[in-house]
């Protein structure tokens, strides 16, 4: 049985209403921006690192309540956050989103365990990791714009 | 050759009995998230099959299944004579001369890559132009675009209105000596506009110019009359109307189509092959290459038969009446935006609601049962034209109710609930 609550938390929405580091970085060293083919979501990522951390880190773009939410709770929960330590959370969030329903949130993930009712609507998926595929460009200094239909979620 | 089924309903005033229609739907029946009775309102993308036409499916592969135009045995000429009438049935739903101006494909898309290839080898040469319009699908863009790049020819899109509407001034204005073809759409997938096409096409053959109308949307909703339309072109799909998915039709004025290089080569497209030279065969069958969906088109045979008894006349009132009623129980949810409000309208309707991005009133609305399109409705450049990246999009058959458009605007209230 899968309910709207358990999908839009009263975190999510709250992020969608007021997304957290939602604004350009003039200042920023790097920047990729990402887009869902599917729905038309769009997003830039925008990255001020020092060395292999990420100092600062803020995004823009048009979306859906799930994606500017996640592009928002991401850009909170990595913040001085090493590349790895980056690549680690979101292993975890994607097996989080693409794992089985009920299934216990894998530790460590903080407020984005708040995202565990996606994996029951697969058409949603895509939209949560937007926001990550479009940082991980970023942070390979990729300079294509990413889409959700080139990489596997 | 109208079947008296459909003489006596365009007669009578008795009323559209939808539910005894809904009968004809199995799928409808069903329940669906959260045991909620299943609303369909995404017929743009692809509609239900009628009892029917599964039944004409099943009989196929349990009683006929043999390759056609080949075998001298029983079941090859049954089959092929199946697949033949059901050329015929199509002819003259189209009302078109003859019944080899009746080509089967894959759908719409590949209908029109058809003519973007063999039409455009024959006659596109660098400098030549080819008229669309904003309102269209990707699938009447895309080819034209790999034509203009291999050809270096130019595309030229008539501009539109705010409410959806094509400008036939700015259309006229753009025919010229170098327009080799218009491709338009006959009804608006996005946001329901009819297209003036008798129009159109009365426009550019004064100049000599054949029209293609892409009647992916069209066929299901109206009365088309290829000779009355003196279309050169009429492409549609099969599941949109009612029959199977992955069999459409081209239909095209036999001349033209005589003149055309074929589009594949293979099987049944041809009648002598030597290793130095290939004869190829007659229309259709030089655009039919290969094995056919043979299934496919009988079942599309037994859509038309549905939509013969049913009088496409009587349910395409049905349907405005319940687009009129659609409209206006709409516009009472607060913060909705209608998108597209043409004059002359197919029953569709494209929304949005306050700054709630359509995806999430679809899943919303999935939730409740509901079944709408949510995106850009394969029709980037109109999205953009229209300054939305995305919309909501209920489309309607004969076979929805009021009482479904009901549970549409109160699920909409629930949308507003979570994200107001």
């Amino acid at each position: 049985m899968s309910d709207l609550s358990e999908l839009y938390q009263e975190t999510i929405l709250d992020h969608n209403k007021k997304p957290r580091n939602f604004r350009p970085m003039p200042e920023a060293d790097l920047h990729a921006e990402g887009f869902n083919p599917l729905c038309g979501d769009q997003i830039q990522i925008f990255v001020k690192a020092k060395g292999d951390m990420v100092e600062d880190v803020s995004f823009q773009g048009s979306g859906c309540a799930i994606s500017k939410a996640s592009g928002s709770l991401m850009t909170d929960s990595i913040k001085g956050k090493t590349r790895g330590e980056i690549e680690a959370i979101f292993g975890k969030f994607h097996e989080m989103v693409t794992g089985e329903p009920h299934a216990e949130p894998p530790e460590g993930l903080g407020k984005l365990a708040v995202f565990s009712g996606v994996c029951e609507f697969p058409s949603r998926v895509k939209c949560a990791t937007l926001a990550w595929h479009t940082l991980k460009a970023a942070l390979e200094r990729k300079g294509e714009p990413v889409t959700t239909e080139k990489e596997d979620e | 050759m109208k079947p008296a089924v459909q003489k006596n309903r365009e007669k009578s005033s008795a009323p559209f009995d939808v539910e005894k229609i809904r009968e004809d739907f199995p799928i409808l029946k069903q329940a669906v998230k959260n045991g909620k009775p299943l609303v369909y309102l995404d017929n743009a993308a692809t509609s239900q099959k009628p009892e029917a036409v599964i039944e004409a499916l099943e009989r196929y592969y349990r009683e006929d299944n043999a390759n056609i135009h080949r075998g001298v045995h029983f079941l090859s000429e049954r089959a092929t004579d199946k697949y033949e009438a059901a050329r015929v049935k199509i002819q003259k739903y189209l009302n078109a001369r003859e019944s080899r101006e009746i080509i089967f494909t894959r759908g719409t898309t590949e209908a029109i890559n058809l003519v973007a290839f063999s039409f455009g080898l024959k006659n596109v040469k660098a400098g030549d132009e080819i008229v669309i319009s904003t309102l269209e699908h990707h699938s009447n863009i895309v080819p034209w675009q790999m034509l203009c790049e291999r050809s270096q020819a130019k595309l030229k899109v008539i501009p539109i209105n705010d409410r959806g509407e094509i400008l036939f001034e700015e259309y006229e204005k753009l025919l010229n000596d170098r327009t080799k073809l218009v491709s338009v759409g006959h009804i608006s997938n996005a946001l329901g506009t009819i297209n003036p096409v008798k129009a159109m096409i009365d426009t550019a053959h004064r100049r000599g110019i054949p029209v293609l109308l892409d009647g992916a949307q069209g066929l299901p909703h109206s009365r088309v009359d290829v000779q009355a339309l003196d279309c050169d072109f009429y492409a549609f799909s099969g599941h949109k109307a009612f029959g199977p998915t992955g069999i459409g039709v081209l239909y095209g004025k036999a001349k033209i189509l005589e003149s055309l290089p074929p589009y594949q080569g293979g099987g049944d497209m041809i009648s002598q092959v030597t290793f130095e030279k290939t004869l190829y065969n007659h229309i259709p069958h030089k655009f039919e290459a290969g094995t056919p969906d043979i299934a496919g088109v009988i079942g599309l045979g037994a859509a038309i038969d549905y939509l013969n008894a049913l009088g496409i006349e009587g349910a395409a009132a049905y349907e405005q009446d319940l687009l009129e009623y659609a409209t206006e129980s709409l516009k009472q949810v607060p913060e909705i935006r209608i998108i597209g409000e043409a004059r002359e309208k197919a029953s569709v309707v494209s929304f949005l609601l306050g700054d709630i991005h359509p995806h999430d009133i679809g899943t919303v609305l999935d939730l409740e049962g509901i079944a709408i399109r949510t995106g850009h409705h394969c029709a980037m450049p109109l999205m953009r034209r229209l300054n939305v990246p995305a919309t909501a999009r209920a489309s309607l058959a004969f076979y929805n109710t009021r009482e479904e458009i009901d549970a549409l605007v109160k699920g909409l209230h629930k949308v507003k609930k979570v994200f107001g």
